[in-house]
This record gives C-alpha cells, structure tokens and sequence, in this order.
C-alpha cells in the first residue's frame, strides 16, 4: 500500500482552500498587494520618466491633502463612486452581474435634467425637488428592471444585457441634449437664470448634500445587506438559487426587486450629479464611474465601509496622477496605468486570501 | 445606387475591426473565459503596432512596406497577447473574477496605450506612420480596378480584410471539426467533464484566451494602421469599438462564421445615420442621428433576449461562462 502510494510522485505545489481567513490574514494580504503594487509602480514611473518614484509620490499625496478645497473636491468626487458601488451591492451580492450602472445613471439623470428645464419656473422647489427625485429613482429602476425581468423569466444573460443598455441609454441621452440645447454649440448649466432645481449650498458647497446623502446611504445599504430579512433573501439567492427556493424565496421576485433597488440607486446618483454636481447633463455626465464601481464593490466584498475606503483609494490615485501629470508635465493616463496595476495586484491577492498553498514535503496530515 | 456603394465601403472596414475583436472574443469564451478586457486589449494592440512601425519608419534608412507589416503585425499581437496572460494569470491561476479582472484590464490597455500615445505625439494632436499605412491599405493589384462595382465593393481594401475572412473559416474548422476543438469547447461547457476526461483546463483556458488576445489585437492594429489612415490620436474610440465587439460575440451566436456577415451588418448599422437618410432622400434633424445610433445595440439585445427564449442548445453562450474552475471545488 505504502510502496504504491510513493510512486504517485507528490506535486511541487498544491493549492487548498481556506476555511474562512482572520482578519489580520485578509489585511495581510491586501497590504502587501498595495505594497507590492507600489513598487511595480515605482519601478514603472522611474524607467519612464527617470523621476525619484518617492517625491512622485508625495506629489500624487498632494492632489487629495494640499489644500482643503481640494480635499472637498475629492470627497464630491469619492460619493458619486461609493454612491454607485452601494447601489451595486446588492445586485452583485445576489451573484446578478449589473455591468449596467452607467446607463442607470445617466438616465436618472436625464429624467432629472427634463424635470428641471420642464418644471423649473412653475414648480415650488420642495415640490420640484420631490418630482426630479422620483423621476430619476423610476427611471434608473426602469433600466435595472428590463435586464431583470429577463433574466429572472428566460435566464438571458445578464451581464451582456446589462452592457448593452448602457450605450442604448447614451445613445437617449445624447439625442434629448441635442434637442435641449437647440442651436447652442453645448447645454450648459440648466436653469441658469433662477437655479431652479440646483442644490441649495450646504456648508459652503452644493456637493455637500450629495456627501451627506450617501454617507447616510452608506449606513442604511449596510444594514439592509446584514440584518433585514430582504438582503438574507439575497445572500441565500447569491449562494445557491436551488437552496433559495427549496426554502421557499419566490428567486424571481427578489432577482427584479433587487435590480429595481439597485437601477433606482444609480437613478437616484444620476439625480445628484445633476443637482449637486454638475447642474447640466451630458453623455458623460457619469464619466465611466459605473465601470470602475463595479471593481469597488466587488473588492469590497459588499460591504459598504470597505467600498468607501476603496473608493477613497482609487479617487485619491487618480486625483494624484492629475497632479503628477501638470507637475512633471506627463499626461493624465498615467492614472490609469497606476490604478490598474494596482487593481490587479489586489485581484490577485485575493487568490491567498481564499487559497493557501501546500509545498511537497512540507507536514500535512494525509487522509489514508 | 451610388450612395449604397459609399456605403458598403465604409461598413466592410469598419466590419473588420468588430470582426477581428469579435473572433477573439469567440475563442476566449469558448474556453469559458468571459474577458471583458477586449478594449483595453484592442487598446494594446493597436498602440504597439503603430508604435513599432512608426519608430522603424522613423529610424531605418531605407524602410520598406513589408517588413512595417511584420514587425507591426507581431508587436501587434504581442502586446495584445500580454494583456491576456495577464487576464489568464489572474483569472485562471489565481481565480480572480473575470467581470473585474477584464474592466481592470480595460483600464489598464487604454492607460498604456494613451500615455506612450503621448509621448510619440510630443505635443501634437496626431502622429501618423504613412508607410506603414500605405503597406496595410494596399489594394489587390488586378482585381481591385478590372471589374467596375465589384472591384469597388468587394476588392478595395487592404489585405486584412481578406485576413479576417480567411481566419473565421479556419476558426469555424478548428473549433467544430477537429479534437483540439472540440477539447476547447468541452472546457468552456463543463470544466469538470473535461478535466474528468483528461483534457488539460488550464492549458487550454491559457491558450484560448492569449491567443483569442492577440486576434482581437489585430483589430485595433487594423483600426489604425489601415482604417484610421496610419493615424494615432488620443481617441476614445477603440474604446466603443471594443464593447461593439463584445456585442458582435453574442450576436454571433458564438460562432465565428456568423461573425463575417454579423460585422459588415453591424458596419451597415452603425454608418445607417449617415447613409439611410440621404438613400431614401430624405433629411432627418441631427437629434434622430443620435438616436439611430443605438442601432447595434438595440439589436444585440433583441438577438441575447430571442436566443434565450428559444433555448435552443447550438445558440446558448458556453455553460460555464465568466466561471473560475477549481477542481477541489465540485
């Protein structure tokens, strides 16, 4: 028996799954996948440019810290991010591929911007402002709902659909700017006589609300994903959809409930780019935010703490590339070299989180 | 009649770029690898095949066309293979998550791309390779003149055109009429099956999915070097052209036959708002030409939604598309 068994020649490696990491291991892992990153980056920025990747570095801190308003710029630009990766969650949770948050905002934000040119002189502002909210909310879950339903009644594949529906919403979106701005070369800011429909500003800024809104989000997303009985529902549906409805979930309703939730959100994010953001709507009002949202929660493991920490790193990089590129007069794509090279560093680490690997020779215990 | 001719000429070339990004894409999926990294990859492809022979241009003597096509056609490929080890590392190896891992890496393509793109530019709006281009958008000697609309519709272009027909019939014979075909589709169909029967999953997921890579790589190196005239700009648009790729894979059907008249239809669709209007001769507000550019799309998911309905079994995507394979797992 045990002559037969060493002829089976041991492989060098073995790959075996984890029962469930500690904490300090995933933070391990993550840490020395930032580390890790960094220097791949470092030795990236020196080769190109012959630059000290240090004091590059401490530029790119400067884009987010120099100066407070800066700073504020960053915190606008962080809540649109984490605001969509919140909507994603759920829908990622359920194991349902959105890939469509960028058409969902945009056209929460096209319905926004048609409330305010519409109703904009005859509407009181609370009324306004309930009107262009449930508008956006309707129609950001209506293009979360289309994918759903079909997916839920004939199983089409969502992930494609939901791709699709983004350049079918900005293909709307431009047609509805063309028509609004008539003659004009560009829309420019909407209602611009008597600011209708704008944020009132909030400690200094517009943006404020936006930040005050989806920090509240943040709370609320966490405790209906943990502890309501809706995000159970789609937890058991993202795990197995055969438990699911062994233990009695109607799948198909909560797959279009979910995604309905999940379109509404990335409406609702359409409706603050427009009235604290932007004040206009544009093909690119949601500047390819519902791509790099899905990389957030995804990495975040749906928890929406975690997304606003990821957030936070992706918009402090690409701030500080901006930065990097007027100081060393390179370009803005820098940026994304650096962010992916990061991102697949933190992908990849996620390999050791779930895995371990198991070197010949090394001491196992053998089943026999 | 005349219109309908200027017409077919722009969508077959343009055909060409979805077709080659397409065929790709067909192949990364057959192995049940859903890269959605074919921009970024199209990106790579597209900058290193210029660069390659914009420096050979500007650095040899004596530059001559048919060395430009080699060089630039295998930096080409190269560069576009190396995004997709980089996606089959991650994905296969460490089991990341395609969706991600691919957006990640169209992220990084367009980065890569653009930022050398810069440098080559040194300040200015657009750097071109003429030779390189007149070596890719050579017209067939003989044929391209003799036969009047034929000449003009069917034999007017460059030679990979040609290529890319060519490459869906060999495509369509390796992965339906020979074992390694077969193999491949067994591993994007159930990994488990296949591992079961010996088939190598990693191997074959590794080899699908560079080299479905480096044949979408050629489509953005088609795009610039022969249908953007040889012309680098910092542009978007390899961008849109790689998701209508991904769109094109499913209206396929994922099969590579289909994509021959998939992409030139999908070149009549996306050229329909300058052509349509002036062929019924009427005028339509520019408004509706932003509308009917949703056309592809709309269409695509019309065919994802009627495939699904049918269920019919030769028309669904692989089954275990977008899923990582462990074999500990089942």
């Amino acid at each position: 028996m045990s002559k037969e068994s060493a002829k089976i020649k041991e492989p060098f490696v073995r790959i075996v799954k984890r029962d469930g990491a500690t904490f300090r291991n995933k933070l391990a892992a993550r840490a020395v996948a930032i580390l890790l990153a960094l220097v791949v980056d470092a030795v990236f920025i020196f080769s190109v440019t012959g630059l000290n990747p240090l004091a590059v570095y401490g530029v790119m801190f400067n884009g987010t810290f120099m100066t407070s308003v800066r700073f504020s710029w960053a915190m606008r630009d962080l809540v649109t991010l984490l605001c969509i990766g919140i909507a994603l969650a759920p829908a990622f949770k359920m194991r349902f591929w959105n890939i469509g948050a960028e058409g969902q905002v945009l056209m929460g934000g096209l319905a926004t911007a048609l409330v305010m040119v519409k109703f904009g002189q005859s509407m009181s502002a609370p009324m306004l402002f309930l009107t262009m909210f449930l508008t956006s909310v309707i129609a950001g879950g209506i293009w979360g709902f289309v994918p759903a339903f079909f997916k839920a009644y004939w199983n089409t594949n969502e992930t494609l659909f939901t791709l699709m529906m983004n350049y079918v919403a900005t293909s709307i979106v431009a047609c509805m700017t063309n028509i609004m701005r008539g003659k004009a070369s560009s829309l420019g800011k909407l209602n611009m006589s008597n600011q209708a429909g704008w944020f009132p500003q909030f400690l200094g800024q517009r943006y404020n609300i936006n930040i005050l809104i989806v920090v509240i989000l943040t709370f609320v997303m966490y405790f209906y994903l943990k502890y309501s009985k809706q995000g159970y529902e789609i937890s058991v549906v993202g795990e197995s959809e055969n438990t699911a409805r062994y233990a009695g979930i109607n799948v198909k309703r909560v797959t279009i409930r979910t995604m309905i939730l999940s379109g509404a959100i990335c409406g609702l994010v359409g409706f603050l780019i427009v009235a604290g953001r932007d004040q206009t709507i544009s093909t690119t009002s949601a500047g390819g935010n519902g791509f790099t949202a899905i990389i957030v929660a995804w990495l975040a493991k749906f928890n929406t703490f975690y997304m606003a920490l990821i957030s936070f790193l992706l918009i402090f990089l690409s701030r500080g590339a901006s930065e990097i590129a007027s100081a060393y007069s390179l370009n803005d794509f820098a940026a994304s070299i650096i962010e992916g090279i990061i991102l697949f560093f933190i992908l990849g680490s996620e390999f050791f989180i779930n895995y371990k690997m198991v070197f010949r020779g090394s001491k196992h215990k053998e089943v026999r | 009649m005349s219109n309908l001719i200027a017409w077919i000429i722009r969508a077959i070339p343009f055909g060409t770029i979805i077709m080659f990004g397409s065929m790709g894409e067909i192949v990364t999926e057959k192995s049940g690898n859903l890269n959605l990294g074919v921009p970024g990859i199209m990106y790579l492809g597209g900058f290193a095949g210029f660069a390659s022979s914009y420096y050979y241009e500007k650095l040899s003597p004596d530059p001559k066309g048919w060395i430009c096509v080699i060089i630039a056609l295998s930096a080409a490929i190269l560069a576009s293979m190396f995004g997709g080890l980089i996606f089959s590392f991650l994905t296969i190896t460490l089991r990341a998550n395609q969706n991600v891992t691919g957006l990640a890496l169209t992220t990084f393509g367009q980065g890569v791309a653009n930022f050398f793109g810069v440098f080559i530019l040194n300040g200015s709006s657009y750097s071109a390779a003429p030779l390189a281009n007149a070596a890719f958008a050579k017209k067939m000697p003989f044929l391209s003149s003799k036969f009047g609309v034929i000449s003009k519709t069917v034999f007017s272009y460059g030679f990979l055109v040609y290529v890319a027909i060519i490459l869906a019939v060999v495509l369509h014979y390796v992965l339906n009429k020979t074992r390694v075909g077969l193999n491949l589709r067994a591993v994007g169909e159930n990994p488990g099956t296949a591992d079961a029967a010996g088939i190598n999953v990693t191997k074959y997921k590794y080899l699908a999915t560079c080299l479905g890579a480096g044949i979408s790589g050629i489509g953005g190196l088609y795009y610039v070097l022969d249908y953007n005239q040889g012309i680098w700009a910092t542009t978007g648009q390899i961008e849109a052209l790689g998701w209508l790729a991904v769109a094109l894979v499913i209206f396929t059907t994922w099969k590579p036959l289909n994509a021959i008249w998939g992409a030139y239809l999908f070149g009549m669709l996306y050229w329909l708002y300058q052509f349509l209007p002036s062929l019924l001769g009427i005028k339509v507000a520019s408004y509706v030409t932003d509308l009917i550019q949703m056309v592809p799309y709309v269409v695509t998911i019309i065919v994802l939604v009627v495939i699904s309905f049918r269920k019919k079994k030769e028309n669904q995507p692989p089954e275990s598309l977008g899923l990582s394979y462990f074999r500990e797992e089942r």
